[in-house]
């Protein structure tokens, strides 16, 4: 397609480059430089898409991310949905097309990568504009580590839609000097295609880096597409330059409406003309500028539509000369046309009053209403704004802690005056900073602007149509209309927050940046009130929407949550293991053989134990070392039972609990020396048992002289279970004496392999004979390996998580975590004998005595055994009060308790389970029933050990 | 990312730090000795302070100790912070 | 029978360490014996009974005869010998430190280490580590506990240039981080300069 309407010369883009593009199903071209808006507009393109609710043609009104228009779904390279076309930068390749307000999300996987960079600065420059730039400058040549972001492409900011001149030479020719010194500058770092969208505590900003975007298909796949930069400021500088502001009018969203500065910025920027034929509206004296550059470039400029009853005389003398005809006390009414701009229509304004309109043609119509200075990142540190009459906009009206405004953000509109600011606000901080400034600092000078007249303050044009606002547009993006803010007013709401809320306005994906102020001045005009007590919505991050997975970054796959793997995990890996997520760790949970399924796996894996000998990798579980002369006052405090009384060599299993009597850990103790232990967490416990003996030692018992240091990842254990593990225990530490008298249960032995240590352990957790091997991770794999050999005669098994788990629960051992969930007491379990009555304290024994824990009605731990001997009840399974006739109460159904763990058996050569069941020790041998899958199934309560209740097996 | 200024390190990012609670909240000498209200006091009600509050943090993810500080609840300001064997200290 | 054979958790990945430019080098640092020494006060007692100098600025670690002295807490430190095994080390310091109401563990086994060095490892720390990497803020001597990625580190600077670094991660995440390290150097590994 041609593109009649690029200019002959000029602008940024690179002319010798041609790019091709498809929007719309239509074959395009452009040049680098350009965005897909200034793109389309070359090829006489500016209805993008329809509108959301209404169907309207809708166009491109910005050159930025103000443009409530220009909504766009990028298809290839990837798709990506609800983009502006006047901010997609344009690459070879790219397919398009216009979205009305929803777009579609990729069905496949996104291949780009994203990351997130940590950067520290003394100062942040947002905005590489003319206030910027002298910022990042002045505070550069200071020695202060600086970074300077900014969202275009290129730095500039409003100079790269003007004509202006900085210290005698064109600006943009200033502006590449500003960036070649600051280059230079080892402690500047400076990001352009990065936009600061969010300012959050202590100088804390984000701010997204689109780094590769801009090169389609061509970016490098190991280079992250986007990043999100986590950058820590000690003060903050932004100067984020300001929003040209929209009047109202009838039919102000048909496509050719635009602001009068965007058409500007496509002129000088990417060499485009926005029509042939403008009438310019505004009331404020920047649209000249507008109306003047256009005309230079050939464009017939019908009329200046001057609001104000008088225009600024030096302007109208220009335009007089130009001969562009100058409307004063006139206004815009209304369009005509159907999807673009055909007429504008022109009446004459007094007092606030609309006289009859006639048709002006034209194919663009420009508008200008003031400009909002861009106060969002301001306004998320908490600053508060103020109402300017003068300006009509909302200026940040305190000082905030660590972030000052400069230029056109602060409200200051000329360029002398924002060059001058940005100096000013960059040495105020680095003095609030300590820094001073450097001796070589210069003002870059501009011209003063000339008799600058004040604007004037017109949110909307009265309604002529006889529409009574309805297609007077104030939020194009969702459709919402003057007469939309005037029935909110109507239903009695009188704050802003609410107004936003009934009428979406600001809610779609510009968040409100030309409707907000708007929707305040209509608001209060509606209302009666002054704007300053209308003020503004609240301006939340982020400023410009942001993927989320650049918010992931390389949060994914496998680096979403780390893996923690034991000493034995490539070992586990090439024994086929399945693997079960035990918190962040790894650990195998079966080892199946060839055609076994997991059931099969495990009932070979716990006959294994019972009969034979297995082996698991039990390293996982927490263990903290607690030495010192206090350190059996400490365990005496924190476990329930008495550990003092246990002798060096032995090993007593205890149970922590909370302060409210509620079990938190349980696990075993073994005393290394009079004053060391060994205390074993269970693996989930591991760092909050460690945290719960720090907590106590540091802020309630400093005197104690005691520490604790956790030893989880200096030790590896390797259970060896079942009747054969004394043999193989045996032969493979023949210095160990480990007959049952030697070595009886609970105590513990040291010894070697081949001079490394070795700790032996008589520890139970399946009911059957037990050693526990401990030895630095550091052999692990050649001991594992010792004693599988050393096993191989007696058919030693590895087994896995689920073996463990049905092993302990034959035998009633609960895992806490899940078979309590926090409001289980000791008692509840049946381990009162694990509570001691001798000592005068420790923590959570005050909370036994409360009533509530003396309820013979509490849920207690019991075993299950369905009648059917078929079921596997499901865990969590609720466990149901049941008529005596056999039919199931009404509801609400009386729940006595749930199912918290359950298995198959090949012990029991049945399915068990464990519950916790409202008073169910006096329930054993009653029948209670579980529904699974909509059917009862009787189920009789048992005791909660049902293997080898009277512990034979322990001994071998 | 509020900065959390630990009285060893230094600031750090809030996401190191474990919130603690109220301070100045002793383990009683004599549970046995307490009612079940007062009991129940001590573990489960604390104040709710709007403005400045006492409150213990640690700093977990690095020297892994505890210390106290004072941070207004409407603000979330940090105003000090002080070692668990210092007294409260005495603010406007 | 032979001698026990010594396996590290990141022997899978030497050969992808080996692969990096010189720009962001990894190199698994070898086995040493580590204790975690605690002790309330600290004075010039403790050189006498240790033999060596705790660092008492938060942060810092200073050399320990062939070992580091590493600051973790104002009663924390880490103390490593290449000189002795674990045993010997933690026996050793123990009977030093106990008279003075200290305690010392063997933790030789809980970290592994990996030696960062070249122009872009600070640019790979900073993609996880949010405390300031620059050499004027973290020069040699400096030290810090914090996170890396998702995994808790204990992080030391080698050099007043920023380019050398010590990491220290628990044992069981040291394939996360190595995954993370790999994955976080990938852009300089095939590209120049940004």
């Amino acid at each position: 397609m041609s593109t009649p309407f690029r200019t002959p010369a000029g602008g940024r883009i690179d002319r010798a480059t041609t790019l091709q593009f498809t929007f719309d199903g239509l074959g395009f071209t452009g040049h680098p430089g350009d965005t897909l808006a200034s793109a389309l507009l070359a090829a006489g393109r500016h209805q993008v898409a329809t509108s959301i609710k209404l169907g309207r043609p809708r166009g491109i009104a910005a050159a930025w991310a103000e443009d409530p228009g220009g909504l766009v779904q990028v298809e290839e390279p990837f798709p990506e949905p609800m983009l502006l076309a006047s901010t997609v930068e344009l690459f070879d390749g790219l397919v398009a097309h216009g979205l009305p307000g929803q777009g579609r999300l990729a069905d496949v996987p996104d291949s780009a990568r994203y990351d997130a960079v940590h950067h520290h600065v003394d100062v942040l420059v947002v905005g590489a504009g003319p206030a910027g730039l002298t910022a990042a400058l002045t505070a550069a040549r200071a020695g202060a580590r600086v970074a300077l972001v900014d969202e275009q492409s290129e730095a500039g900011g409003s100079l790269l839609s003007g004509t202006d001149r900085i210290d005698g030479v064109p600006a943009l020719e200033w502006v590449s000097n500003a960036v070649a010194e600051l280059a230079r500058h080892p402690e500047v770092l400076h990001l352009q295609r990065t936009t600061a969208f969010g300012v959050y505590d202590d100088g804390f900003a984000l701010a997204l880096e689109r780094r590769t975007d801009h090169l389609g298909a061509a970016a490098p796949k190991e280079v992250s597409r986007q990043r999100v930069w986590r950058l820590r400021a000690r003060s903050i500088v932004t100067a984020t330059g300001a929003h040209e502001r929209p009047v109202v009018f009838a039919d102000n969203d048909r496509p050719g409406t635009m602001l009068a500065g965007a058409a500007r910025t496509f002129l000088h920027r990417y060499g485009v003309l926005p029509g042939r034929e403008a009438v310019v509206f505004t009331t404020n004296d920047s649209a000249y500028d507008a109306a003047l550059d256009l005309h230079r470039a050939g464009v017939r400029v019908q009329a200046v539509v001057e609001a104000r009853p008088e225009a600024p005389p030096h302007r109208r003398e220009e335009c007089e000369r130009a001969g562009i005809r100058v409307l004063p006390g006139a206004v815009v009414t209304g369009t005509q046309g159907v999807e673009r701009v055909t007429h504008a229509l022109v009446a004459p304004f007094s007092d606030g009053q609309v006289g009859t309109s006639s048709a002006v043609a034209c194919d663009v119509l420009l508008v200008s209403g003031g400009w909002n200075p861009a106060v969002h990142l301001f306004s998320q540190a908490r600053g508060r704004l103020r109402y300017d009459e003068g300006l009509g906009a909302f200026v940040p009206g305190e000082e905030v802690d660590g972030l000052s405004v400069a230029g056109s953000a602060a409200g200051v509109l000329d360029l002398a005056g924002c060059l001058a600011d940005g100096q000013r606000v960059a040495r105020e901080t680095l003095s609030a900073l300590a820094i001073d400034p450097a001796a070589d600092d210069r003002l870059p000078s501009a011209p003063e602007p000339v008799a600058p007249t004040a604007p004037l303050v017109l949110w909307r044009v009265p309604d002529t149509s006889g529409a009574e606002g309805a297609t007077q547009f104030v939020d194009l993006q969702r459709d919402a209309t003057v007469a939309d803010i005037a029935r909110a007013v109507g239903a009695g709401l009188r704050s802003i927050e609410h107004v936003k809320r009934y009428t979406t306005i600001g809610t779609a994906h510009d968040q409100g940046k030309t409707s907000g102020v708007l929707t305040s001045g209509i608001t209060a005009e509606l209302l009666g009130v002054p704007v300053r007590d209308t003020g503004t919505t609240t301006f939340r991050p982020p400023y410009t929407p942001v993927a989320f997975a650049a918010l992931a970054g390389r949060d994914r796959g496998s680096l979403f949550d780390p893996e923690r793997v034991t000493a034995l995990h490539q070992w586990h890996v090439a024994a086929g293991a399945v693997f079960e997520d035990v918190g962040q760790w790894k650990r195998p949970r079966y080892y199946p053989e060839p055609g076994e399924d997991m059931e099969a796996a495990v009932l070979r894996e716990c006959a294994a134990a019972r009969t034979g000998v297995g082996i698991l990798d039990g390293s996982t579980l927490g263990k903290i070392d607690v030495q010192g002369p206090d350190a059996a006052v400490l365990l005496d405090r924190l476990y329930t039972n008495l550990i003092s009384s246990l002798k060096v060599g032995s090993v007593r299993y205890g149970v922590m609990c909370g302060v409210d009597g509620m079990v938190i850990d349980d696990g075993t103790v073994l005393r290394l020396a009079e004053d060391r232990f060994l205390v074993l967490t269970t693996t989930g416990g591991a760092a909050k048992i460690l945290d719960w003996m720090e907590e106590w030692v540091q802020t309630e018992w400093p005197d104690l002289r005691v520490h604790c240091t956790s030893v989880t990842e200096q030790w590896v254990t390797f259970p060896v279970v079942g009747p054969r593990s004394r043999d193989v225990v045996g032969a493979l530490f023949p210095d160990v004496n480990v007959s049952n008298e030697a070595f009886p249960f609970m105590t513990w032995r040291d010894t070697s392999l081949e001079g490394v240590p070795v700790r032996l352990a008589r520890i139970s957790f399946s009911g059957e004979l037990a050693f526990e091997v401990y030895v630095s991770p550091w052999y692990a794999v050649a001991v594992w390996q010792r004693l599988l050999e050393a096993g191989r005669p007696y058919g030693i098994t590895p087994y896995g998580t689920e073996t463990m788990h049905v092993l302990r629960a034959e035998k009633g051992y609960p895992i806490i975590g899940q078979d309590t969930d926090g409001t289980v007491t000791p008692h509840d379990l049946g381990m009162a004998w694990a509570v001691s009555k001798k000592k005068p304290d420790f923590v959570g024994k005050r909370s036994f005595a409360r009533q509530a824990n003396q309820d013979p009605r509490r849920k207690q731990l019991v075993g299950l055994l369905p009648v059917d001997r078929q079921t596997v009840l499901p865990e969590g399974s609720q466990i149901v009060e049941f008529l005596a006739d056999g039919e199931l109460p009404p509801p609400p159904v009386p729940m006595l308790g749930h199912v918290t763990s359950s298995y198959r058996s090949a012990e029991l050569a049945r399915p068990f389970a464990l519950a916790l069941v409202k008073g169910g020790r006096e329930r054993i041998g009653d029948t209670v029933h579980v529904p699974v899958n909509g059917t009862l199934v009787p189920v009789e309560v048992t005791g909660s050990v049902l293997v080898d209740p009277e512990g034979a097996r322990r001994d071998g | 990312m509020q900065l959390i200024p630990c009285p060893w390190c230094g600031p750090r990012e809030e996401a190191e730090f474990h919130y603690g609670g109220q301070a100045h909240v002793p383990y009683p000498d004599d549970p046995a000795a307490l009612s079940d209200e007062e009991w129940a006091h001590y573990v489960f009600f604390r104040d709710n302070t709007k403005g400045r509050f006492a409150e213990r943090w640690n700093h977990n993810a690095g020297c892994r100790r505890w210390f106290n500080a004072v941070r207004d609840t409407t603000t979330y300001r940090f105003e000090s912070v002080y070692r668990l064997d210092h007294p409260k200290p005495v603010t406007p | 029978m032979a001698e026990l054979l010594r396996t590290h958790p990141l022997e899978a990945w030497t050969s992808a360490f080996e692969r990096l430019p010189d720009t962001v080098r990894i190199t698994v640092e070898p086995f040493v014996a580590t204790v975690d020494v605690r002790l309330g006060a600290v004075g010039p007692e403790v050189r006498t009974h240790l033999g060596v100098d705790l660092p008492t600025a938060p942060n810092t670690w200073v050399p320990a005869d062939a070992g580091r002295a590493v600051w973790l807490g104002p009663d924390e430190w880490l103390l490593s010998s290449t000189t002795e095994t674990p045993e010997e080390l933690e026996a050793r310091v123990r009977a030093a430190v106990l008279p003075l109401g200290g305690s010392a563990t063997d933790v030789s086994a809980q970290r592994i280490g990996l030696r960062l060095t070249g122009a872009r490892v600070r640019d790979v720390l900073a993609k996880g580590c949010s405390i300031d990497l620059h050499p004027r803020v973290f020069g040699r001597g400096s030290s810090a506990q914090t996170s890396l990625g998702q995994a808790g580190v204990v992080l030391l600077a080698l050099s007043d240039a920023g380019d050398d670094h010590v990491v220290l991660v628990r044992s069981s995440f040291a394939g996360y981080l190595a995954d993370w390290l790999l994955d976080a150097a990938l852009e300089f590994t095939t590209t120049p300069d940004r």
